[in-house]
C-alpha cells in the first residue's frame, strides 16, 4: 500500500566502508516525489558508492553490504541486484554506456522486454522461439522517445549514433520502463554538446513535471542550478551540505565541494616556484588515445627540480598525458627531454632516457605479483640500466648480484616501512599501501632524472599516504630529480608539489602555484568540463 | 537531392571500400578465374559437379551461421556433431534399413547424441569465453578420441553391431569403411530433374532452402534477437536479464545437431562411410568454404554460404587439373587445395584482428584531427 505521508525515497545513517576504508559515513537526505536533486563532489567523494547502494549493484554486496536504512515510501527495501532495484522502479544511466552496438535505437530501448507473437514452434519448443512484434516494439520505443522529448531516431543503428544520441538512447531505455519512480542520471552531459545538454535539462524538467524523481549527477554545477530543486554536496563521505538550489550559487557549491576549511588549507609550505630552472621537459600539442581519459592538444613545460602536480576530475584526461608520454597508449605530437626529442609509443626509449613512471594501476602494470620484493625492485634497473648484473667474459655473460639486490630491497623496506615478513615475500600478499611502496621503490631503485608518479595514494590508508607523499618530497629534495604527480586529491598535490596544473576537458586549463587557494582550483577543474 | 550527389562523390571510394572489405572472395574470384580456362573443363561438366557438391555441402556450412551469430566465432565443434551423425549411419547400415527411411533414421539417432555433446561442449566454452575458436578445435580432438573408443572398441561387445560386412575380422570394431550404397543419393535422386545434362537435386536443395527459411525466421525471434545481443556484447546482455550462458549453449547445441544432419546429407551423396577419416577435416573445409564466401570470425550471412561453397569447391574440380596441366603432376593440385584450406582461415582470421587494431587507431586519427581543426578555429 502506498504511504503518501512519506517521501519516495528516504535514506537513513548509511554507511559504508571497504576493507575498513570508511568511505560513506552518516548518509541522510530524503527524496520526494518529482523532485529533482543534484549530487556533487569531488572524485571520492562517495557519490559513485552511494548510487552503487541505491542501485542495488554486485560490489557492494561483495565488499559486505553497507549499514543503515534505505526507504523507497516508507517501506524499507534492499537490493541484492540491480534487478531489485528495477523491479522497485529504480533506473539508472550508467557512465559508460551499456547498449548492444550493432543494435536500433528500438532493440536497445526494449532490450530483453520485446513484445511477441507465439507461433506454432514455441507452443512446442517454448516461449524463447516467440518471434518479436516489431510494430509493437517501435511504439513503446516512440512513446519512451517522446516522454523524454529529445528526437532520436528509433531505427539508427547504436554504432552511427553520435555519442550525444546514444546517451539519449539509454535514458530512453529507462523510461520506457513503466515502473519507473526514480532515475539516476550519473554524469549524463559528460558526452552531450551543449545544444543536447540543454535538450537534456529540458528533458529532466518533463519527467520532473510527470512525477518522477531525478538524482542528477554533474561537475557541471550550472546544470545543477538550473534545473535541481534541491542540491546535495558530498565530501569525504560526508553529506556536507543539503540546500535549496534557489539559495546558493555556483561559488558557494565550489567551496563546499573542494575547501576543508578555506583559506586555512596547508600548502605545501616550503613549495618553491623556479622561474629561472631550464625545462627538462617540454610537451606540445599532445594528445593520447587512453579510454575514458582522452588528452587533446597539450602543451606543457616541466622544470627542472620541481615537483608539478597534475589535477583534475576523474576522466578529464589527468592520467592521459604520464600515459601517453611513456607509451602506454596511442599518442601524437612532440616531447622534448633535456633538449632531446623522445619518440611517442615506445616505452624502452623513454626508461633509457631515466624517465620513470608509477602507473596507477600497480596490480596489472606496477607489479610482477607473483614474485618476490626482491625482484620487484631491482627488476627494471637489471632490465633498463644493467645494474644489479655481474658481468663474466666481457660482459657475455650476465648473471644476478642476488646480494646486491638483497641490500638495496632491504634498505627500501626499512627506509620505506614496508611491512612484510622478508624481502622473499610475494609482491601479491602485501596490503596496497606496501604495495605501492614497492612500486615507488622500484622506480627509484633506477634513479630517474624524471620520476611519474600517477595517482601514488589511490586505495591507501592515511599513514601510508603521508609516507608515500613524504619519500616523493625527498626523493626530489636529496636528489634534484624532477617529479610529476597525478592525482585526483588536490589537497595532497597542494601539500606536495610545486606547482600545480589542472587539466579539464582533455586540455591544461591552467598552472597556478601550490599556494593558491581550493576555490581557484576548483574553478579550474570544472572550466572545461566536457 | 543531396543524397544523390554523395553517393556520386564517393563512387570511388566504395568501390575502394568494397574491394578493402571482401579481399578474399575477388581472390578466389580471380584464381578461379584464372584455373578454370587453363584446365580444360567444359562449363557443362562443371555445373554439374558445382550442382551435386553444393547439395552435399551446403547444409553443413550453414550450421556454423548460429554460433557465429551468438559471438562465439567459428565453430570448429561441429565436428562432434559429425561424429554423431556418423553413428546413425553406422546403426541404421548394421539394420539394412534402405533409402529414404535409412537417411531420416540416421539424423533421428544422430540427434541425443548431438544434443549431449553439444551441451558439453557449450559448457566447456562457457568456462572459456574468448577463446572459443581453439577451445572448440581442441575439444573436436578429444571427442574424436573418444569415438574411435566407441567405434574400435565397444561396437560389437557392448553395442550389439549384427551385420559381418561392417565389423572388422576380428568380431569387434566398425572396418574401414562401411559401405551405403543403398542409399546412395537417394536424397539427391528423388525428384531430380536433368536440364541440358546438369542433374539438380531438387529435393536436397528444398532441404537447404529450408533450412535457410528457418535462419531468416529463427532470427525474428526473440532467441535470436537475443543470441544477437549476447554475440556483441555479453555485458550488457547479461544486464538487461538475458541468461548468456543458456543462450550460448543453445547455440551450440543447435548447431552440433544441424551438423549432424549436414553430415548424414553429406556421405549419403557420397554413398560410403570412411568411418575414422570422414569428420577429420570437415570443420576445417566447412570453415575455410564459409571465409572464401566473404564471412569473418563475427559476421556471416546466408549469402556468404552460396558463395563460399560455389567458390572453394570450384576451386576443388579445376586445381589437380590446372595443376597437372602446368606441372605435369596432379598431385600438385591435391596439395594446393589443402594448402589453401588453411591459408584462407589463417589469412581471415589475421585479418579479423588487424580490421579490429585498425578501428581501434582510427580513434586516435580521429583526435589528432580534431585537434588540427581546433588550431584552425583558433
Amino acid at each position: 500500500m502506498k504511504n503518501n505521508e512519506a517521501p519516495l525515497l528516504e535514506m537513513k545513517n548509511v554507511k559504508k566502508s571497504f576493507f575498513e576504508n570508511q568511505v560513506l559515513s552518516d548518509i541522510n537526505f530524503k527524496l520526494e516525489e518529482g523532485e529533482v536533486l543534484g549530487l556533487v563532489g569531488e572524485n571520492g567523494a562517495g557519490k559513485s558508492t552511494l548510487m552503487k547502494i541505491l542501485f542495488g549493484m554486485d560490489v557492494i554486496r561483495e565488499t559486505g553490504g553497507y549499514e543503515g536504512d534505505i526507504l523507497i515510501n516508507g517501506e524499507k527495501v534492499q537490493f541484492n541486484t540491480p534487478f531489485d532495484a528495477l523491479a522497485a522502479g529504480v533506473g539508472m544511466v550508467h557512465q559508460e554506456f551499456s547498449l548492444i552496438p550493432g543494435f536500433t535505437a528500438t532493440e536497445n530501448i526494449v532490450l530483453n522486454r520485446e513484445q511477441k507473437k507465439k507461433n506454432v514452434l514455441s507452443e512446442v519448443f517454448g516461449d524463447r522461439l516467440d518471434t518479436l512484434n516489431r510494430g509493437q516494439m517501435s511504439e513503446t520505443a516512440a512513446e519512451a522517445i517522446d516522454k523524454m522529448g529529445f528526437q532520436i531516431d528509433a531505427d539508427m543503428s547504436i554504432n552511427n549514433m553520435p555519442v550525444g544520441h546514444k546517451q539519449f538512447t539509454e535514458i530512453a531505455r529507462e523510461l520506457s520502463k513503466e515502473n519507473l519512480k526514480l532515475l539516476i542520471l550519473d554524469e549524463p552531459t559528460a558526452v552531450l554538446t551543449e545544444k543536447e545538454a540543454d535538450a537534456l535539462l529540458e528533458s529532466i524538467r518533463n519527467m520532473s513535471a510527470k512525477g518522477i524523481s531525478v538524482i542528477f549527477i554533474t561537475h557541471r554545477l550550472h546544470e545543477i542550478l538550473s534545473v535541481c530543486n534541491r542540491v546535495l554536496v558530498m565530501r569525504d563521505g560526508y553529506v556536507v551540505k543539503d540546500v535549496d538550489s534557489k539559495e546558493t550559487n555556483v561559488e558557494e557549491i565550489t567551496k563546499w565541494m573542494v575547501g576543508r576549511d578555506v583559506g586555512s588549507a596547508a600548502a605545501n609550505k616550503d613549495a618553491r616556484i623556479k622561474t629561472d630552472a631550464p625545462n627538462i621537459m617540454s610537451v606540445r600539442k599532445l594528445w593520447v588515445d587512453m579510454p575514458g581519459e582522452t588528452v587533446r592538444n597539450v602543451d606543457l613545460d616541466i622544470k627542472e627540480g620541481e615537483i608539478l602536480g597534475i589535477g583534475g576530475l576523474a576522466g578529464q584526461g589527468k592520467l592521459g598525458i604520464p600515459n601517453g608520454i611513456m607509451g602506454l597508449y596511442d599518442a601524437g605530437g612532440t616531447v622534448t627531454f633535456n633538449g632531446q626529442e623522445i619518440p611517442l609509443n615506445s616505452p624502452r626509449k623513454c626508461l633509457d632516457s631515466s624517465i620513470a613512471f608509477v602507473s596507477e594501476d600497480r596490480r596489472s602494470v606496477g607489479l610482477l605479483l607473483d614474485e618476490t620484493l626482491e625482484w620487484n625492485i631491482a627488476f627494471p634497473a637489471m632490465q633498463v640500466q644493467n645494474k644489479y648484473l655481474k658481468n663474466y667474459l666481457g660482459g657475455l655473460i650476465k648473471w644476478r648480484d642476488e646480494k646486491a639486490i638483497h641490500e638495496v630491497t632491504e634498505n627500501y623496506i626499512k627506509s620505506f616501512m614496508i611491512k612484510c615478513t622478508s624481502s622473499k615475500q610475494k609482491a601479491r600478499e602485501l596490503s596496497g599501501g606496501n604495495q605501492q611502496k614497492i612500486c615507488l621503490a622500484k622506480a627509484f631503485a633506477m634513479e630517474p632524472k624524471l620520476l611519474f608518479v600517477s595517482e601514488p595514494t589511490r586505495g591507501i590508508d592515511v599513514g601510508a599516504k603521508s609516507l608515500v607523499l613524504e619519500a616523493i618530497k625527498k626523493y626530489n629534495r636529496e636528489n634534484g630529480a624532477t617529479v610529476v604527480v597525478i592525482s585526483s586529491e588536490l589537497e595532497e598535490l597542494r601539500q606536495t608539489c610545486d606547482r600545480i596544473a589542472i587539466v579539464s576537458g582533455g586540455k591544461v586549463a591552467g598552472i597556478l602555484p601550490a599556494s593558491e587557494s581550493s576555490e581557484k582550483f576548483g574553478m579550474l577543474m570544472i572550466s572545461q568540463v566536457k | 537531392m543531396k543524397n544523390n550527389t554523395t553517393t556520386q562523390m564517393s563512387f570511388g571510394k566504395k568501390l575502394r571500400r568494397f574491394l578493402s572489405d571482401n579481399p578474399v572472395p575477388i581472390m578466389f574470384i580471380i584464381i578461379c578465374a584464372v584455373c578454370i580456362p587453363v584446365s580444360g573443363f567444359s562449363p557443362g561438366y562443371l555445373l554439374n559437379e558445382i550442382m551435386t557438391r553444393m547439395g552435399r555441402n551446403t547444409f553443413l556450412i550453414l550450421c556454423l551461421l548460429i554460433p557465429i551469430m551468438a559471438g562465439m566465432g567459428l565453430n570448429f565443434g561441429m565436428t562432434l556433431g559429425a561424429m554423431a551423425g556418423e553413428i546413425g549411419l553406422i546403426f541404421v547400415a548394421d539394420w539394412q534399413i534402405y533409402g529414404i527411411p535409412g537417411v531420416v533414421l540416421a539424423m533421428i539417432i544422430s540427434i541425443p547424441i548431438s544434443i549431449v555433446l553439444g551441451i558439453f561442449c557449450g559448457k566447456v566454452l562457457n568456462m572459456a569465453k574468448g577463446r572459443e575458436m581453439i577451445t572448440s578445435y581442441i575439444i573436436s580432438f578429444f571427442i574424436n578420441g573418444v569415438y574411435q573408443l566407441v567405434v574400435l572398441y565397444m561396437m560389437g561387445p557392448i553395442i550389439p553391431i549384427k551385420h559381418s560386412s561392417i565389423r572388422l575380422p576380428r568380431g569387434y570394431g566398425i572396418r574401414n569403411t562401411v559401405s551405403l550404397l543403398n542409399m546412395r543419393q537417394c536424397l539427391d535422386n528423388l525428384m531430380s530433374i536433368t536440364i541440358k545434362g546438369v542433374k539438380i537435386p531438387v529435393l536436397t536443395f528444398i532441404i537447404v532452402g529450408v533450412l535457410c527459411l528457418f535462419f531468416v525466421w529463427f532470427k525474428k525471434t526473440k532467441l535470436g534477437q537475443d543470441m544477437r545481443a549476447v554475440g556483441q556484447d555479453m555485458e550488457v546482455a547479461r544486464d538487461a536479464g538475458i541468461n548468456v550462458e543458456r543462450t550460448r549453449i543453445i547455440s551450440i547445441v543447435m548447431s552440433t545437431v544441424l551438423a549432424g544432419f549436414g553430415m548424414v546429407i553429406y556421405i549419403q551423396n557420397m554413398g560410403n562411410l570412411p568411418t575414422y577419416t570422414a569428420h577429420s577435416q570437415i570443420g576445417m573445409f566447412c570453415i575455410a568454404a564459409l571465409l572464401i564466401g566473404g564471412a569473418s570470425v563475427d559476421h556471416a550471412s546466408i549469402k556468404n554460404v552460396f558463395l563460399g561453397v560455389i567458390l572453394f569447391h570450384l576451386m576443388f574440380i579445376v586445381a589437380p587439373s590446372t595443376g597437372t596441366k602446368i606441372t605435369g603432376d596432379s598431385m600438385i593440385g591435391e596439395y594446393f587445395r589443402v594448402f589453401v584450406s588453411y591459408g584462407v582461415i589463417t589469412v581471415a582470421l589475421t585479418m579479423y584482428e588487424t580490421k579490429k587494431r585498425r578501428i581501434k587507431s582510427r580513434a586516435g586519427q580521429q583526435l589528432k584531427a580534431d585537434q588540427k581543426g581546433d588550431e584552425a578555429d583558433e
